[in-house]
């Protein structure tokens, strides 16, 4: 089955790329971009066959690596 | 008495530190490759700055799991002194070993020039042949440079005086236009909670001899030697 992790930053830490992001799509000539807040996207093809215990792996593994939880919070989609 | 430099694929001033040590202590540091279970029986553990692993996912995260880091990890808690400069800083705190996260720069390039330092702790193994307040001109080299904790985590770190060195003015005060990259009240440099862990973003390796143009980053190695001496 596939993990798909988003990697985001927390709310309240300030996000200079996103804000680099959000001026250029302003200066394209986009209209009405409120904020824009940069993450990661990161799949995961596992061996796993119990949804609920590869969620549990790959929390794990944000905890332990893809995630710095002092800056960033996780999410995890399994799709069998 | 002898030193560790812990190398990393992507290390950079593994070399430069070695001379640095060498120069202080009178005796080469073990150069310690990455993939090593075994440490070697040290007083002082240095891990130098780079791009380990190319900064994959963040600077310092994949260097942080390396096999060797587990045993870094393990002597530093038991006091050996450790310190991290620039990439070894981002490694210290993504192993845990110092609070914090050092984020990109708030102006989002990379910052390479001198920069002047406050001394803020002068009673450490790291900065005793520096004075506290004496200002000190380092060189910074570094994209990845933000200090950035929670406020309860930079309360507890100004509480405990665990700031080693803050970017400031050539007078000493403290401002935003001092502040290379935007690091929560001007931090440069962290110990942790026991003194005998520094993570710094400058590099003293750097400007350590006269040749090189200064030698403000030589009190720092001096100390080390007298340090482990000791």
């Amino acid at each position: 089955m596939k993990a798909r992790v988003h990697v985001t930053l927390k709310n309240g830490v300030l996000d200079p790329q996103g804000k680099a992001i959000h001026q250029s799509l302003e200066g394209l000539g986009f209209d009405g971009v409120e904020d824009v807040r940069q993450g990661k996207f990161i799949e995961i093809e596992l061996s796993d066959s119990d949804p609920d215990a590869a969620k549990a792996r790959v929390a794990e593994m944000c905890e332990q690596l893809l995630a710095n939880t002092v800056i960033e919070d996780y999410s995890i989609e399994i799709e069998a | 008495m002898s030193a560790a430099v812990i190398v990393f694929p992507g290390s950079n001033c593994d070399r430069d530190v070695a001379v640095s040590l060498e120069a202080a202590m009178g005796r080469a540091p073990y150069m310690v490759w990455h993939g090593d279970s075994e440490l070697p029986d040290v007083d002082l553990i240095v891990v130098p700055g780079g791009f380990s692993y190319g900064d994959y996912l963040r600077s310092g995260a994949m260097a942080a799991n390396s096999p060797v880091m587990r045993e870094v990890v393990a002597r530093a808690n038991a006091g050996t002194p450790t310190l991290g400069i620039c990439n070894g800083f981002q490694v210290l705190t993504e192993c845990g070993l110092l609070p914090g996260v050092l984020m990109r720069n708030a102006s989002l390039k990379f910052v390479c020039r001198d920069v002047d330092l406050r001394v803020e702790r002068a009673d450490t193994v790291f900065t005793r042949h520096y004075r506290e307040g004496q200002v000190i001109r380092i060189p910074v080299a570094h994209h990845d440079g933000n200090y950035f904790t929670d406020p309860d985590t930079l309360k507890a770190l100004e509480d405990n005086r665990q700031v080693a060195f803050r970017y400031c003015a050539p007078d000493g005060s403290l401002s935003e236009d001092s502040n290379p990259n935007g690091s929560l009240a001007n931090i440069a440099g962290v110990l942790n909670a026991g003194g005998n862990v520094l993570g710094m973003m400058p590099h003293p390796e750097r400007l350590a001899e006269a040749l090189l143009g200064g030698t403000d980053g030589a009190p720092m190695f001096a100390s080390l030697a007298e340090a482990v001496a000791a």
